[in-house]
């Protein structure tokens, strides 16, 4: 607790001189320099805060009669060293990436307010504290999103964000209202002490999960992320996908495991039913998007669907006191964020550099980028192979856990968990494969073949800071893939008051082995594995060496009989998803391919035209969207009253009260 | 003695309501002015009594500045208003004396069934008194809703403030700096209104006010 007040002054400090020095070269070093310490600062502190008991301050600042209460207990320090590695990633890469920025007084001043907006937030205790830093977080990000806000879509996507992020903080406050009762607790000790009544807990249980799954991302709150995250710069993309989402998390995990208490089974299906539907149709528009920074946005959601049904699963098996699945799924879903925020932070660094090497972000005018940007097409490669789930990776180790909660108990006693759970695991089998291939497609779209354009032709590597953030964080991945028991020990702690139990100590186990619940049900060794795959990679690399030619020769690339130069003869991303388009898409998303076929005579190029449609937008958004004009349209009319009628009002509402006032005393 | 200062004080603030009442059906603007001028005398009159019995001397300023202020200098004013516009002889148009005495009886049953229980614990004089003040300010607004001449509207204005000053003097220790901005308030508000006057009459030669929603386009 200590390290955080010269944390926040920092921020403070900084966010001042991003104001100074916003159009000079000084300030991008001090503010991105800075950031990347106070980072380390909240990183020391997490971890310290992970086997420590819980740290309270109360500050004389907020609300009057309840003042400003922090509370840093292990949950709190999971977020806040989560917070600490996203935000001195993004920092790290911003010093190099943030020359290329067209108005960086734009966006120097909103950085540090937004990584303390963040902070704050898993470090509140009481409600009005956290919905102020919900709304700093809020806002600032919405600021960095609006930096470039020249294009028409950056305009967009900023009014979406805000009229989200408004929803979001609303449906939070109703939350926390109910939470307080008629008594006014507004700290988070008194609402853990209060017992509320089934139905208002049911309540408060969904207005917590619209309130953040909007700002997770959950399906159908889900349409603002993909416009607003690829808007902003891809170092503040990388912190808004990588780490806000996980803040997010963190609010529901705090209102639901922590203030609620005991939840009753039905809210694990909601939490189920919602997490796997999330997790397939996020990686589906994934996987048929064309823009790099979009598609990782859309990964992003389905991420957040995987997390949402491990934290489903770890609250079903509290329910019916299995404390051992409890602590394996929220083990899980903690270490899934934490995977998560390291490839997805490494992704979108990889993103801008590709952004600023080449000035497109299109993937139909990438490609061949592997030997223009040899170290970034290393570290996108492990970015992709973690985030694709493969072993040894990161992303293997955490869904893996995941599955194993799945497949635990099947025999749940609620009929509608007994339905939900193979369902639940059809869906994030196909997600998992599904996202697989949608890296697959965007790793060797943007990377392997020919390069599509001038620009992608002759692209530069990116500056060595740049390329440093990316290779720590491919290497993080590897590590974290390789030595799963230190995180999952690290995270006993945080999961105990939860789950009621823990997972079986890993570090006792011999070769690192990682057994979720004991050695009979299965284990995994990620040491092992890549040991494995390494060697045995190695080896047929020197049997083709040595059974075959030691030379390295580069030949023109075997055209099928085909001899078109021209690279739009090769496949593109549009091709690679054509198949899953056709499969899932036209039921889904309603895609329709129309060939434009030009006449007989006609001198124009034939050309196909394929559209999407998202039925998320077309079925609620489109609908409300068009009642509230509607309604607008008829209140209009209150504006053109005459005088009188205004005073009429007035007075039949001051009726209207001080009959209620009568009737309820 | 206590028995009859809380008859006398019970007197005058009914009183205040009963005058009320009488403007309610006021058809001529005079007429209108001059229950307004007795309605601000049994103010000052019941402020003065308050000032008796709880002993509190800064009350009589505000007695006084009732009866000069409003029983004299803005009834006056208003007269010679209504008289330059050449009003003085108009009768208004009020949609159902009956209905609407009746519509104030109600309001004055509402603000006792109100009032009466939410101060149960406190000085029986200031809660008969902030009651009935309850009811002079209901009236006052339903005079303003019903009226549609704009002086008496103002008329229905400075009634309602009245009341507010009622309920003002009847809670002890009501400092007098509140009741002297009270004062200067209506009185500003007094004289942009009458300035208001006249420019809707230059303009449109008449001062109901549905005349101004003609011109805005206004679905009235």
């Amino acid at each position: 607790m200590a390290l955080i007040g010269p944390a926040f002054g920092s921020f403070a400090l900084l966010a001042a001189l991003g104001v100074v020095l916003g159009r000079h070269a000084a300030g991008r070093w001090l503010v991105y320099g800075g950031s990347l310490l106070a980072c380390l600062l909240l990183l020391a502190t997490g971890i310290g805060a992970l086997d420590a008991p819980p740290e309270t301050l109360v500050l004389p600042v907020g609300l009057p009669w309840t003042g400003a209460h922090l509370r840093l207990d292990p949950l709190s320090g999971a977020f806040l060293a989560l917070i600490g590695i996203g935000g001195a990633g993004a920092s790290l890469f911003a010093v190099g990436y943030g020359r290329d920025e067209h108005a960086p007084q734009r966006v120097l001043p909103f950085y540090p307010a937004f990584l303390a907006g963040m902070t704050l937030v898993v470090l509140a205790d009481d409600a009005f504290s956290f919905l102020f830093a919900w709304e700093l977080m809020s806002l600032a990000s919405w600021a960095l999103v609006m930096a470039d806000h020249r294009p028409d879509a950056t305009a967009r996507a900023g009014y979406v964000y805000l009229l989200m992020a408004t929803f979001s903080g609303m449906t939070l406050l109703l939350a926390f209202g109910l939470l307080a009762g008629t008594g006014g607790g507004y700290a988070f000790a008194q609402m853990r002490a209060a017992q509320p009544a089934p139905f208002i807990a049911g309540l408060a249980f969904a207005l917590a999960l619209i309130g953040t799954g909007a700002k997770a991302g959950l399906v159908p709150l889900q349409v603002w992320l993909p416009l607003a995250h690829p808007a902003a710069p891809s170092h503040v993309s990388a912190l808004m996908s990588g780490v806000m989402t996980k803040v997010a998390i963190y609010g529901f995990l705090r209102i639901v495991l922590d203030l609620l208490g005991a939840a009753a089974w039905w809210q694990a299906v909601v939490v189920l039913a919602l997490g796997g539907i999330t997790a397939v149709f996020g990686v589906l528009q994934a996987v048929m998007e064309r823009d790099l920074k979009r598609l990782l946005a859309c990964s992003t959601i389905e991420n957040v669907g995987i997390v949402f049904v491990a934290i489903g699963l770890a609250m079903a098996f509290r329910a019916n006191g299995i404390a051992g699945g409890a602590a394996l799924a929220l083990t899980a879903a903690l270490f899934h964020c934490l995977n998560h925020t390291l490839f997805k932070s490494l992704l979108f660094q990889v993103s801008g550099a590709v952004l600023v090497a080449t000035g497109t972000r299109d993937l139909e005018r990438l490609g061949g980028l592997i030997h223009r940007l040899p170290v970034t097409a290393i570290a996108a490669l492990v970015g992709c192979a973690a985030i694709a789930a493969l072993p040894p990776l990161n992303g293997f180790a955490s869904e893996w856990l995941i599955f194993q909660a799945v497949l635990l108990r099947p025999d749940l006693p609620q009929w509608g968990l007994k339905l939900m759970l193979p369902v639940d695991g059809a869906l994030l089998a196909l997600a998992a494969a599904l996202a697989a291939a949608c890296f697959v497609r965007a790793y060797g779209i943007v990377f392997l073949g020919r390069p599509r354009s001038e620009a992608a032709a002759v692209a530069q590597e990116v500056d060595p800071v740049s390329r440093a953030a990316m290779l720590i964080f491919a290497a993080l991945c590897a590590l974290a893939g390789l030595f799963p028991g230190v995180v999952i020990d690290a995270l006993a702690p945080v999961v105990q008051p939860f789950a009621g139990g823990r997972m079986p100590v890993q570090l006792g186990e011999d070769w690192l082995t990682v057994v979720p619940v004991d050695a009979a049900r299965g284990t995994y060794n990620g040491l092992l594995v890549g040991v494995f795959i390494l060697g045995s990679a190695a080896l047929a690399a020197a049997a083709v060496h040595r059974l075959g030619s030691r030379a390295v020769r580069r030949g023109p690339a075997w055209d099928c009989g085909f001899p078109d130069p021209r690279p739009i003869t090769q496949y593109g991303g549009d091709s690679f998803a054509q198949p899953l388009r056709r499969v899932f898409g036209s039921v889904v998303f309603q895609t329709q391919e129309q060939v434009d076929m030009p006449r007989p005579g006609e001198m124009r190029a034939a050309a196909i035209v394929k559209s999407i449609r998202d039925p998320v937008w077309d079925l609620l958004y489109v609908p409300l969207g068009g009642f509230v004009a509607r309604l607008s349209d008829r209140m209009n009319g209150l504006q053109f009253l005459t005088i009188r009628r205004y005073l009429g009002f007035v007075f039949a509402m001051l009726i209207v009260l001080l009959l209620a006032l009568t009737v309820t005393q | 003695m206590h028995g009859l200062s809380f008859d006398i004080a019970h007197m005058l603030a009914g009183s205040l309501v009963l005058v009320s009442f009488l403007m309610l059906y006021q058809v001529r603007l005079t007429a209108l002015l001059h229950v307004l001028a007795l309605h601000a005398l049994v103010l000052a009159a019941s402020v003065a009594w308050q000032a008796h019995i709880q002993d509190a001397p800064h009350l009589y300023v505000t007695a006084a500045m009732a009866l000069g202020f409003k029983a004299l200098l803005i009834p006056w004013a208003l007269r010679r208003i209504v008289f330059r516009l050449g009003i003085h002889r108009e009768i208004e148009t009020v949609g159902g004396i009956g209905l609407t005495m009746l519509g104030g009886m109600a309001l004055v049953a509402l603000s006792l069934q109100v009032m009466l229980p939410v101060t149960a614990m406190s000085d029986p004089v200031a809660r008969e008194d902030i009651a009935l003040a309850l009811s002079v300010v209901l009236i006052g607004l339903l005079m303003m809703v019903t009226r549609r001449n704009a002086v008496s509207q103002v008329v229905g204005f400075l009634s309602l403030e009245n009341g507010i000053i009622l309920a003002a003097t009847g809670a002890r220790g009501m400092p007098l700096v509140v009741e002297i901005s009270v004062a200067f308030s209506v009185l500003i508000a007094f004289i942009v209104v009458g300035i208001f006057l006249f420019r809707i009459r230059e303009r449109f030669d008449t001062v109901d006010v549905g005349a101004l929603d003609e011109v805005r386009g206004g679905r009235a």
